[in-house]
């Protein structure tokens, strides 16, 4: 990610490239229509989202193929940032020490790299949860297209579908928790691509070392 | 039998009590299909092709009498045919008319998302209202008797509805009117399950058959078409009728437990981040101007 790809104000660093944001983006608007529709199913109480949507059979149309596109973004993802997912020893340490993250106590915490662990939890969450939503989709899909014999394919997506949904909703609510309520300039970080310096130093010094460089002043 | 049929007692994906729930009560219907007489004319099948109106599809020859392999959504009603060795060395035709089982506790029914998609009438038999129908398939997986099918036309799942349209004006279904041996019945389910009885004990006593029975699934609640067999320890040899069938338990732990855990697990998360959020607050203060435009560092 070099700087130079953007204009940053004075007192920022670039956090995010136009391709992450746009993935992000893509991946989030999908999630969140998959998300409204998928409930609509779920609950007969929620029922009235899907005839909001254009109608529940249309929601039933549509679903899956969002599904493909929230798939598509999420892969992009995993190439883009699997490999500074990695579990790192400074991890252990944060997930030690998560009850001073979750206090706000955040000096107590670890150096945090561009992602702390429990970004990095969110990242895998998501990313495996993806592929087992994707897997018991395509069953859900087509249920009338599978033989009778591997029926248990289908009693075995029934659960795993809404169980992985599930499982992203508590990853999802947490995202967004963070991101817009607790974090003040996450959300910015991926729409505008830039944090403060004092952000960066704040809850990713290791990052924040990183771009800089240990010796140089910061950038202006 | 009479107009009371449209009167519903279960309903699919539908917020709430069922509408008008237990007011009236009414004898449930059955479907006595005593297979020992089948001879597999599959009149019957006709007869529900004309009665409803459903075109006749195209057919397989593999050298047997089964030239239609499965049920379609548009042909709800078929006979399925066994050549069945016994253990003698004798053969025996095993022969079966395959439809909906009208369940007394109806698995496509408890999968079903879509209001009213579903219904279940007072007088037990489970019918399909197409209007309502969002193409999703869940009955598909809730049934254990592999009858719902869809149109991949039009995204709706059709099947037998035990000609709802007869019954509600007093006549029988119209595979019934159509049996020249006689082998089908429709009535109430008690006076069906005292005839079916009565045949099997038939059976047992006079003709060689000591294991001939009746089949009504208790793991569904019991059925709205019953079913004399020869041999009722072994229904699979009757076109694979299931010896247990009940609803798959991963649909039963998707619509109760896991329904009532992921709903409170969802509340209960966004309550619980509310008052985190009441408690700690955000991360950063204000004094600190660490959020974008503030230029201290
Ligand atoms: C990744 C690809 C995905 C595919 C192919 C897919 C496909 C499907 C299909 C075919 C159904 C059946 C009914 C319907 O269409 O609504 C379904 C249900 C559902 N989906 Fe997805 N989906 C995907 C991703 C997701 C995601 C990311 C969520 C996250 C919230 C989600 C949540 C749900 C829920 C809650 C249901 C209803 C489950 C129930 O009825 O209990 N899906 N999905
Ligand atoms: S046989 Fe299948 S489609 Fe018919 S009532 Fe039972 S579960 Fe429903
Ligand atoms: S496909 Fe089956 S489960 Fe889905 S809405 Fe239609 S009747 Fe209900």
């Amino acid at each position: 990610m070099s700087p130079s790809e953007q204009i940053i104000p004075h007192g920022h660093v670039l956090r995010y490239t136009l391709k992450e944001r746009l993935t992000h983006w893509v991946a989030a608007g999908a999630y969140i229509y998959l998300l409204m529709t998928g409930l609509a199913f779920w609950s007969p109480w929620l029922f009235w989202v899907a005839v909001i949507l254009g109608g529940a059979p249309l929601s039933r149309m549509l679903h899956p193929w969002a599904g493909l596109i929230f798939f598509a973004a999420v892969w992009n993802m995993y190439v883009m940032w699997a490999p500074q997912m990695k579990h790192t020893d400074v991890d252990k340490k944060w997930w030690k020490a998560v009850r001073y993250y979750s206090t706000n106590q955040d000096d107590k915490m670890p150096p945090a790299g561009r992602y702390n662990a429990g970004q990095k939890f969110l990242f895998w969450g998501f990313f495996w949860s993806a592929v087992a939503l994707l897997a018991s989709g395509v069953v859900l899909w087509f249920p009338e297209r599978i033989p009778w014999n591997l029926r248990s394919l289908r009693y075995i997506s029934v659960i795993v579908h809404p169980a992985a949904a599930l499982f992203t909703i508590g990853l999802f609510l947490i995202h967004i928790y963070m991101g817009v309520f607790a974090e003040r300039g996450a959300f910015g970080s991926v729409i505008r691509g830039d944090v403060s310096i004092a952000f960066a130093k704040r809850y990713h010094p290791g990052w924040y070392k990183e771009i800089v460089g240990d010796s140089s002043t910061p950038r202006k | 039998m009479s107009q009371e049929i449209l009167r519903i007692q279960k309903i699919s994906g539908h917020a709430g009590t069922v509408p008008g729930e237990d007011t009236q009560r009414e004898y449930k219907v059955s479907k006595l299909i005593d297979t020992t007489t089948c001879i597999g004319c599959k009149a019957c099948e006709v007869a529900c092709m004309e009665w409803n109106d459903l075109p006749f599809g195209e057919t397989v020859f593999n050298n047997t009498y089964q030239t239609m392999p499965e049920t379609r959504w548009n042909y709800w009603n078929l006979i399925l045919f066994n050549e069945h060795e016994r253990e003698d060395g004798t053969l025996m035709w095993l022969m079966r008319k395959n439809q909906c089982m009208h369940c007394a506790e109806p698995g496509c029914l408890a999968a079903c998302p879509a209001d009213g998609a579903i219904v279940q009438y007072t007088n037990g038999i489970v019918d399909f209202q197409q209007a309502n129908c969002i193409g999703c398939g869940y009955c598909i997986t809730g049934c254990p008797f592999d009858i719902p099918k869809m149109n991949p036309k039009t995204n709706r799942v059709f099947k037998c509805t035990l000609c709802t349209d007869r019954v509600s004006e007093g006549l029988e279904p119209a595979c019934i009117k159509s049996c020249p041996t006689g082998c089908l019945h429709f009535g109430s389910k008690d006076d069906m399950k005292f005839l079916a009885e009565g045949r099997a004990k038939q059976l047992r006593d006079h003709s060689n058959f000591p294991n001939a029975g009746v089949y009504d699934p208790p793991g569904v609640g019991g059925t709205g078409v019953i079913y004399v067999l020869h041999d009722a320890t072994r229904p699979e040899l009757y076109g694979g009728l299931p010896k247990d069938p009940r609803i798959p338990w991963t649909v039963k732990l998707w619509k109760g437990p896991l329904k009532w855990l992921g709903n409170v697990a969802m509340v209960g998360g966004l309550i619980g981040l509310f008052v985190h959020y009441l408690r700690f607050g955000p991360k950063d203060r204000k004094d600190e101007d660490i959020h974008p435009g503030g230029e201290k560092s």
